[in-house]
């Protein structure tokens, strides 16, 4: 079943072309890539898909719904889930707490409720907490659940990162360069975190990466971007063969990490 | 058990702390009343400034303006029609207005509900804005309601202001209410609502992608504040007895957001001790606006001496405690057992020897 079908989807800033007839479907349980050299518009589209930004052509559709131009709370209360390139964590607040925000979206109880302390209220906030301790076990960050997130070293804040997405539940789960200034230790790491919880919490992911050996090594399926365009698209091998990904993109990045 | 223990030391307290009052509103003199009563009021304002700027990470400079409704609303509801008849004499009081007499928990309570539907009015489109625009807009919008106290003369008595207001508030109801007011506030402020301010505080965009819908918690927490600081404006008019529109000027925003910077931003007991510092400094410089002689070096008052002095601790203390006294830590007893238990553990060791 297709969960993420982004149909010609343009963004302009201004004379700027970010993203031009950008088109992709995924179907659910899939993991696929997305990398480009430096500003070829990936996190656009991530953008445009959360809602941060509105698209200038083209529709987006979750679930079968349309969800273009929708707000951003609403479109990861729907269930699409992501996180950012450079770490956007709640940093004044514990681990714990940065994941029990996460869980916020689906509080019935009004805020008279919360302040007046009902008991409705306190047994919601009672799951929330056993969610988020549970939440925090599996994925490893148990021991830190209450040292201050801006504190955590960067591996882990990574990962928190990833938590708080869950926390909200997606099916869709949108990561952006989640391997930015990781080392090849760490990032083996990664791609085994990666592929379990999708496992486990059944969600598709789509991945814009700029490390080669990780989306090479996980990603199915791969799209290539250059200057906004989609260049290319196919399996690992076909990308890597692709005259235009090597003129356009791993020619260039192989003599910039020589 | 244990966790019990904090909940009933600050229960204990709270009952100590209103028989103290029991005595203070028999015994003291009205002059050190008024000042604990003005204490509780400059609480409330901060605790509910502090809900805005310190938890959701707004800067709004409105204050004066919500203070302002809640006084107005409050003191024209309390105000008998025969003193009303008798200051309004540019032009009369309007007519339901001019009839009628509340008594004073309706009257407060009215007050606190418009200083809400003012919080919605002005909220909507100023929360639209971030940061210094938003201070701004605010602030502007505080004026107005302050220029429009000046020219409403058949409801507000403009410039004349209001006079004669029945001294209802005493040191029960201001405490009361201030207490009402840091046990929403703090209720809310650890509650999910209150992790979702401060989410919005830390970082807009990544709250707004892990659900929270950022507008309407901004407005959540700027109506509930709203609505308390209209609440301490109504006991402030009836505590003062005296109103008139250049009394809610932009300084009084200016100094409920001097006793939050001062006390701690993100911080109720940092609030609190700010407000009891502010207040009762204000009062004890009192003797520096009188003339000094020092020898043969004779100085003469100057009303607004002591603000000199007020500034130069204001800086001192800004510049030794950068985030304010309390920093955005708030009081535990678990931290004040944590500084008593070496001091005991000392005596002890001492009579040992």
């Amino acid at each position: 079943m297709t969960i993420l079908k982004v149909d010609k989807l343009s963004k302009h800033f201004g004379g700027l072309i970010a993203v031009a007839n950008f088109n992709v479907e995924m179907e659910e349980g899939e993991l696929v890539g997305l990398i480009g050299p430096n500003g070829s518009g990936k996190t656009t589209i991530f953008n445009v898909i959360t809602g941060l930004y509105k698209p200038t052509e083209g529709r987006i559709y979750f679930d079968g719904k349309d969800i273009t131009g929708m707000r951003p709370d609403k479109i990861t209360a729907l269930g699409i889930a992501r996180t950012f390139q450079n770490i956007r964590l709640f940093s004044e607040l514990s681990v714990l707490d940065n994941v029990k925000v996460g869980h916020h979206l689906r509080l019935r109880s009004s805020p008279f409720a919360a302040a007046f302390g009902l008991p409705g209220y306190k047994r919601e906030e009672e799951e929330i907490d056993r969610e988020s301790v549970r939440l925090l076990e599996r994925v490893g960050l148990a021991d830190v659940a209450q040292e201050e997130a801006g504190g955590l070293p960067y591996g882990l804040q990574r990962k928190l990162e990833i938590a708080r997405a869950l926390a909200t539940r997606p099916k869709l789960l949108l990561l952006d360069e989640p391997a930015a200034g990781m080392n090849p230790e760490e990032i083996r790491e990664l791609m085994d975190f990666i592929l379990r919880i999708m496992e486990e919490f059944n969600l598709t992911v789509f991945l814009v990466e700029h490390h080669m050996r990780l989306i090479m090594g996980i990603c199915p399926r791969i799209l290539v971007l250059d200057h906004g365009v989609t260049i290319a698209h196919g399996t690992p091998d076909e990308i890597q063969n692709d005259p235009r990904v090597i003129e356009a993109y791993l020619g260039v990045e192989e003599d910039e990490d020589a | 058990m244990r966790k019990q223990i904090p909940r009933i030391l600050t229960i204990i307290s709270i009952l100590v702390f209103f028989l103290f009052l029991w005595w203070a509103e028999a015994n003291l003199d009205p002059y050190l009343r008024r000042i604990l009563n003005l204490i509780a009021i400059n609480i409330i304002w901060a605790v509910t400034f502090n809900l805005i700027f310190g938890y959701t990470g707004q800067f709004s400079l409105g204050h004066a303006g919500f203070i302002a409704i809640g006084a107005y609303v409050t003191a024209l509801l309390t105000l008998s029609p025969a003193q009303k008849e008798q200051s309004y004499f540019l032009s009369p009081c309007i007519w339901p207005l001019s009839n009628i007499q509340w008594p004073f928990l309706p009257s407060l309570i009215l007050g606190a509900l418009l200083a809400g539907v003012f919080g919605i009015l002005i909220g909507i489109p100023s929360l639209q804005l971030h940061g210094d625009y938003m201070a701004l807009v605010t602030l502007g919008f505080a004026e107005v309601i302050r220029v429009i106290n000046m020219n409403l003369q058949s409801i507000t008595n403009g410039s004349l202001g209001l006079k004669g207001i029945p001294e209802y508030t005493n040191l029960f109801w201001s405490w009361g209410c201030a207490i009402f007011t840091i046990f929403i506030v703090w209720m809310l402020g650890n509650s999910s609502y209150g992790r979702a301010f401060k989410a919005i505080r830390e970082d807009e965009i990544a709250a707004e992608t892990t659900g929270i819908s950022v507008f309407r918690h901004k407005l959540m927490a700027f109506v509930i504040a709203a609505m308390f600081t209209g609440l301490g404006g109504g006991l402030f008019a009836n505590l003062i007895s005296t109103i008139d529109p250049n009394l809610f000027s932009f300084l009084l925003s200016y100094q409920v957001l001097t006793v939050v910077v001062l006390g701690g931003v993100g911080s109720i007991t940092g609030n609190i001790l700010a407000s009891t510092i502010y207040v009762s400094l204000f009062e004890l410089l009192r003797p520096i606006d009188q003339p000094m002689t020092f020898g043969s070096l004779t100085i003469p008052g100057r009303p607004g001496m002591r603000m000199v002095l007020f500034s130069i601790i204001f800086l001192v203390v800004i510049l030794f405690y950068r985030r304010g006294l309390m920093g955005s830590n708030e009081f535990s007893w678990q931290w004040l057992f944590s500084k008593l238990r070496p001091i005991f553990k000392r005596r002890r060791m001492e009579q040992g020897e």
